[in-house]
This record gives C-alpha cells, structure tokens and sequence, in this order.
C-alpha cells in the first residue's frame, strides 16, 4: 500500500491546456479545457449531458486530436500507458474472463508467467478470483464490470479512464463497486479520471472534482475533496460529506443554469 | 441466471413438478409428432392409392416408391452421391470464396466499390439463364453444374459475413485502437469472432441453396444424357413415365436437404453456444 502524497507534491502525469474541440462547423463540444492531472489523483468529472466530459476522455486516450490546444504527457511525448473502461462492460463475449483480461497484453505480443501473474493479480483485485474460465454471459452486469476494470488495470496504466462505469447498475450494485473501487485505488495508487452525472459518487470517490457546463462543454469550477483515503463507508454520513455533496450541488446547478 | 444471485434453496413444489412434466411431455412430442404425421400422409397415400386402384404412371404407391428404391440402389445412390459432392463442393467453394471476398472488401473500401456490383449481378442474374452458356464454355458437365451451383449459394455467405465483420462493438474497436492493435489483430480477435454468428447464418442459407443450385443445374446441364445426380434421374425418370423412381429420386434429394440443413445447424449451435444469444438454453 502506497502512503498518498499531498495534494500539491504529485508528480505530474498529464496536462490538457487551452483544448477546443469543434465537430463539422459548429458544435463545440468542448472550449478551453484546462487540466492538469498528477500522480494518485482520483478526479471527476461531472456535469449535465452534453457538457463535452466524454470528449475529454476520447481526447486524452488519443481517439480524436484537439481542434486546438495541446494534450501533453510528462516524461514523453507519446501518449502513456492507459486503462479504459466505458459504461457497458464492453467484453468480448467469445471468451473467457481470463482472455478479456489479458487482452492488453495479447494486443501487444506478450505472454508467460509474468503475464499470468498479473492477470491473476488483477482478478483478485477487482474480487473474481475463481472466475477465470467463465463466459460474460454467466457473469452479472457488476460482475462483467468488475472484469472490465480488472482489463483497464492489469498492465498497471498510468492513467486510467472511466465513463460512466456504473451508470447502468442498480444503487446496491454501485455503492458495493464504489466501495471496491476507493479499495483497488488505495491498494495500487493508480490515477483515475472519472466520469459520472452523480454529485454523490463524485464526492465519495474523488479528490477533485470537475465541474463541467454544456454549449460549449467547459469547466465552470474544480472542487477540492479534501478528506484522507481509505474513505470508509462510514464517509457517506459524515457532516463534511454533506457539506461536500451541497458545494458540487451547488456548482452543478450553476453548471445547469448556465447551459438553459 | 446469474452466478451472483443467491438462488433461493430448489423445494420442488407441485408447481415445478407439474411444469417439469410439461416440459419432458414438450420433449417427447417435438420428435414423436412428426413421426406421427408422417406414418399417417403415408397410410392416407397408401389407401387411397389401393382404394381407387390409381396406376403406377399416374400415382405409385408408397410402399412401391420404397421398393423402386431398393430395385434401382445402384443407380440411385450413384446419383445420390454426384449431387451431394456437387451440393458439398458448392458449399465448400462458396464458403471460401464468400468469406475470403468478404474480408478484402472490409479491409479495402477500393475492393468493395470496384467489386461488390457484379457480386449483385451473379446474385440476382437467375442462374438458369446462365447455366446453358456455362454449359457451352465448360467441357465438363459436372464442372459447368458446380459453378452453378456455387454462384447460387455463395452470395449469402459474401453478403452476412460482410456485415459480421462490420459489426463489433464500437467500445472493443475504440479498446484495440487504445491498445495500439494491428490492423492484423484487429481482424483476428475482434472482427472476425464478432462475425462468426453472421457467417454461419450464411452457411445455414448457403447449405440450402447450394443443393437447390445443384438441381437447377442438373435440370439443365444434365438433360443432354450426361447423366448427373438425382435431379437428372428425376427429369429421366418423369420422360419414362416411371413415377416410382421419380419419387424415390425426390425423396432422396428431400433427405439429402434436410442432411445439409441439420449439419450446418450442429455446426452453427456446437460453434455459438458457450457465448452465443442465438444459442444459449436459458432457463424461463
Ligand atoms: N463525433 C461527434 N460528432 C459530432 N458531435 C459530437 C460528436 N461527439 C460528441 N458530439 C457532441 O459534442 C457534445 C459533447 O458530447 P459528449 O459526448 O462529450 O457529452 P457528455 O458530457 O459525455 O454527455 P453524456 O453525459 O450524455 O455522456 C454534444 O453536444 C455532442 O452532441
Ligand atoms: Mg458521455
């Protein structure tokens, strides 16, 4: 386990600065996009449909390039190793559990014991062990999105990307996987960016969130969470969580305001 | 059915039993009721045939049309097996031919553009037009019948298997490009899995269509005492008026579609049913 460094020591990984992003001639789906995310950050980013948050994570993984503005990594000039994981589970359903981990690995010539090691590593993490040879189809939707993080972390990204991941789960199934996830990332001290319309799993998971307006998709406020991992469950009842949860209310609406 | 989900402990109540009896009766009839229908056409046939004494040129009997089949073994399993290689060639030339197309047109939009036209064409153009010039450029009678036949069953199979290797999920294409996949990788372990059911929705066609473009071509590359397969004996034998072994040709060229049918369907569900929809057996 990773001790977390303060807030303003992380070394940096990624910064977005002044990024534009038009579609065909008008749609702005995103205007002047500042962020700098560090080492061991958990970031959100939340705001109303439409405010360009997908946009940002397709232009960080490389998907699209910038209409304007740079994206650019630390230590490189290339694009850094990346987990993903969208809001469907996206498996390969013609395999097993085991192969849809390892898929990093396979798409890039590697195999043996190190890569076995991993996968098993990354299985237990993500609480399915004993799952290896099973179809998706023989998993529940939170199970099959348990081995979708297990695939977004097994080669230890640098970066790891979440869209929505539990949007489409039931409330007891989302608060058991955030529970888990807050867990995996005080275990492995991996950097998230999180996407999510729900104020209350921003402020339960992240460190900083990202409060996002529509047309044209921008931020509008970053709020700092500044409360120590491990978050227990016990977090959701404290008074600074409610105070927590009213500021990026607060700013969500304003977010909403603007966009009307 | 979920792994997940604590299923509650099984107590066979009266209502289980009742739809546990339903269920195996369902079984036993999907088999026996077929049977069934088929013994009772046969004994209808049979009487009425005997009742109202119908001449053997007009209408044979069943139980003749099974002894026409015995009698006449040599010549119709001969034939038999020209046009189950006939339909099997086909099928197997329509499944290399459909599916190596198929992959240069989805890895070159150029090949599909300059291409994909005539494939329309061969599929819409009737094959029976066609077979009589096929007949005239090909020396070989059973050459000439298997490009009939293969320009009948090879569209479905170009036609599915394009769509399939267009058809994975826009997610796992995204995942590869992150993962930096190789347009070789891509084809292997993303399109062409995502295709498979597509392809053997093909086949199952194909398999069909083969036989049926067999026939056809028979019909009419045959006719000219080339003496092809079962449908060339079919057409000899309504010339002779010898309706038994008419019957008796058909019933094979029946059974030999329903052999196609079933091998492409085991060879569809044994392929799709680890992962499959289309194959799963869930219970309700
Ligand atoms: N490929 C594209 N072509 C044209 N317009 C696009 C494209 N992708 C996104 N947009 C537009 O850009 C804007 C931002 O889209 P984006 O998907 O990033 O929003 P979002 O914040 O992720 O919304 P949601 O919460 O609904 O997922 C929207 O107006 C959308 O219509
Ligand atoms: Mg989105």
């Amino acid at each position: 386990m990773q001790a977390p460094l303060p807030l303003g020591s992380r070394p940096p990984v990624l910064r977005m600065s002044a990024v534009d992003k038009v579609f065909g001639a008008d749609i702005v789906a995103l205007k002047g996009m500042q962020l700098d995310v560090n080492q061991g950050d958990f970031i959100s980013l939340l705001g109303p449909s439409g405010c360009g948050k997908s946009t940002a994570l397709r232009l960080i993984a490389g998907l699209m390039t910038p209409t304007t503005g740079r994206i650019e990594w630390s230590g490189g000039t290339g694009q850094g190793d990346l987990g993903v994981v969208f809001q469907e589970p996206t498996l390969m359903p013609w395999t097993t559990v085991a192969k849809n981990v390892a898929l990093p690995f396979r798409l890039r010539g590697k195999s043996g014991a190190e890569v076995a090691d991993a996968i098993r590593n990354a299985l237990d993490l993500v609480g399915l062990s004993g799952f290896e040879n099973a179809y998706p189809r023989e998993l529940s939707g939170g199970m099959k999105m348990r081995v979708s993080i297990a695939r977004a972390l097994v080669t230890n990204p640098r970066l790891i990307l979440m869209d929505e991941p539990f949007a489409a789960l039931d409330e007891i199934t989302r608060f058991k996987l955030n529970n888990d996830l807050l867990d995996l990332k005080t275990k492995t001290g991996c950097t998230v960016i999180f996407v999510t319309h729900s104020v209350f799993e921003s402020v339960f998971l992240s460190d900083r969130i990202v409060v996002m307006a529509a047309r044209p998709g921008r931020v509008i406020r970053t709020l700092e969470v500044d409360e120590p991992y491990p978050r227990a469950e016990a977090f959701r009842t404290t008074p600074e969580y409610a105070a927590h949860c009213r500021a990026a209310s607060d700013a969500l609406h304003d977010a909403m305001g603007i966009a009307a | 059915m979920t792994i997940a989900s604590d299923a509650p402990t099984p107590t066979m109540d009266s209502e289980e039993l009742r739809r546990a009896r339903l269920a195996r009766i369902q079984l036993v009839a999907k088999w026996t009721l077929p049977v069934i229908v088929m013994a009772l056409t046969l004994l209808a046939w049979h009487l009425y045939v005997t009742i109202n004494e119908v001449p053997h040129y007009i209408l044979p009997s069943p139980a003749m049309v099974f002894q026409t089949m015995f009698t006449d073994w040599g010549l119709l399993s001969a034939a038999a097996w020209v046009t189950t290689k006939l339909s099997l060639y086909a099928l197997a030339l329509a499944v290399i031919g459909g599916v190596a197309l198929a992959v240069l047109f989805t890895q070159s939009k150029w090949a599909e553009m300059s291409f994909f036209p005539y494939a329309v064409i061969l599929q819409v153009t009737p094959v029976i037009a066609v077979a009589p010039l096929i007949q005239i450029y090909v020396d070989s009678a059973f050459a000439a019948a298997l490009i009939c036949a293969w320009i009948v069953a090879f569209f479905p199979i170009l036609s599915n298997t394009t769509i399939g290797l267009k058809s994975a999920d826009h997610n796992l294409r995204d995942l590869f490009t992150i993962y930096g996949a190789t347009r070789w990788q891509r084809l292997i372990f993303l399109d062409i899995p995502s295709a498979l059911p597509f392809f053997l929705g093909g086949l199952k066609i194909a398999g069909g269509l083969a036989l049926i473009g067999a026939v056809v071509a028979e019909f009419v590359i045959g006719r000219s005492g080339t003496g092809l397969g079962l449908a060339s004996t079919l057409l000899e034998a309504s010339y002779r008026y010898n309706f038994a072994r008419l019957y008796a040709a058909l019933f094979l060229i029946s059974g030999l579609g329903i052999m196609i049918f079933a091998a492409t369907s085991l060879i569809s569900h044994l392929s799709l049913r680890k992962w499959h929809e289309s194959a799963l057996n869930r219970e309700s």
